[in-house]
């Protein structure tokens, strides 16, 4: 059982690294935030995980609460703050057309 | 009805919410603070764990404070006789939601897991006009639609005139009506 | 209750996977957002019940009090997670981001 569990945490250790794609290489801001945002909700999963392989649950059950809480202000914060199309467009400049600011 | 729509997101206008009457004068009944002292007492005891005298104490103590203060935050609507009949639909709308959510997921990881994933899929945004009245079940209504794979709430304006984004028409079609028509029948509007 | 475990936690890291190479696949930010919201939510739920019942077998009050706080975790990702991709998208229509569709010119297949 305890083996099943540290490879169900190293599986999930490969998918964050794919989810870390999408956060390097997407081509907008809002892209690199979808990326951030399954890393969070990932990394929720991995610490309950972790808990379980330490047998220690109910001191990492509060700090993935705290984590996911964390996950939920960093989302929020940071949508409200690139909601602007200044800035958006500055790495992909030639694939869309200008246009009037929103 | 659910229609296409080919609204461009630059020319759209958002309508700011006006306050309602019962925001600019706060009705703090005796009973919605009870009910939110309890609640937040529950909440309390479940994330400390510990029962002796000290940490009950101060849970006490604490949850009265922020009773005090934010009572008509949890509870806005002073009609409180309501409430446990609300409750009781919304706990049986769970278990429908949850098989919704199951199936539109194992429909969506279909599509991921699809080779030929760029022709089945077909994004559009689509509309449709909401019957629902107060904010607290068109907020339960545009959570229950983004907590379906498949469908994004863009947007719902004060007249509910709802706006989302679906994947494929199939998952846009005929969902979010039956969601629509289930919460009205939850807070009986 | 090991196998039940054994099972939730199994399905729990299919819908995870199905997250993680759906936001690689798909092909634009507003299509990209609904693997990326929801099945991570779903995988969420379905390991955490798997770990839930793990955790309750030896049945004390600890145990419990820790298999419910896991539950609760799920309860607040539940209400935050439509949130967050709410406000997400919003970000992405008030930006103007066009939303990807489908060639007009080539035939339903």
């Amino acid at each position: 059982m305890h083996h099943f569990f540290l490879f169900a945490a190293i599986f999930m250790a490969l998918l964050i690294i794919f989810s870390l794609y999408r956060a390097v290489i997407g081509p907008t801001v809002l892209d690199r935030l979808i990326g951030v945002n399954a890393i969070g909700s990932k990394t929720t999963a991995l610490l309950i995980l972790t808990g379980l392989l330490y047998h220690r649950v109910e001191m990492f059950v509060d700090i993935a609460l705290a984590y996911a809480m964390l996950n939920f202000v960093t989302v929020i914060a940071a949508s409200r703050y690139f909601q602007k199309r200044k800035g958006l467009f500055d790495e992909i400049e030639g694939t869309q057309k200008e246009g009037d600011i929103s | 009805m659910v229609e296409q729509a080919k609204v461009s997101p630059q020319n759209r206008s958002y309508e700011q919410g006006t306050p309602s009457p019962s925001d600019v004068q706060p009705e703090k009944s005796r009973a919605s603070r009870i009910i939110t002292f309890v609640i937040l007492f529950v909440i309390w005891l479940l994330l400390s764990g510990r029962f002796d005298l000290l940490h009950i104490g101060l849970g006490v103590a604490s949850c009265f404070l922020v009773t005090l203060f934010s009572a008509d935050l949890l509870l806005p609507s002073p009609d409180v006789m309501r409430l446990p009949g609300i409750w009781f639909r919304f706990i049986k709308y769970i278990p429908w939601l949850l098989y919704e959510v199951l199936a539109a997921n194992i429909h969506v990881m279909y599509l991921v897991f699809h080779p030929r994933m760029m022709r089945l899929i077909d994004p559009r945004i689509m509309e449709f006009d909401s019957k629902l009245k107060s904010d607290i079940s068109r907020v339960t209504l545009a959570n229950s639609i983004t907590l379906t794979p498949g469908t994004i709430t863009i947007h719902i304006s004060i007249y509910g005139h709802i706006t989302f984004h679906a994947i494929d028409i199939e998952s846009g079609k005929s969902l979010p009506l039956i969601m629509d028509a289930r919460i009205a029948d939850i807070f009986k509007e | 209750m090991n196998f039940m475990a054994v099972v939730f936690v199994l399905l729990g890291l299919l819908f995870f996977t199905g997250g993680a190479v759906g936001i690689i696949r798909m092909p634009d930010f507003y299509s990209r957002l609904h693997p990326a919201g929801k099945l991570d939510t779903m995988g969420l739920l379905m390991s955490m019940l798997g770990v839930a019942l793990y955790t309750i077998q030896e049945f004390s009050l600890g145990e419990v009090l820790t298999g419910l706080k896991i539950m609760f975790i799920v309860v607040f990702v539940f209400i935050t997670s439509p949130t967050a991709t709410h406000a997400i998208v919003d970000a992405g229509v008030r930006a103007g981001l066009e939303p990807w569709t489908q060639d007009i010119s080539r035939e339903e297949p």
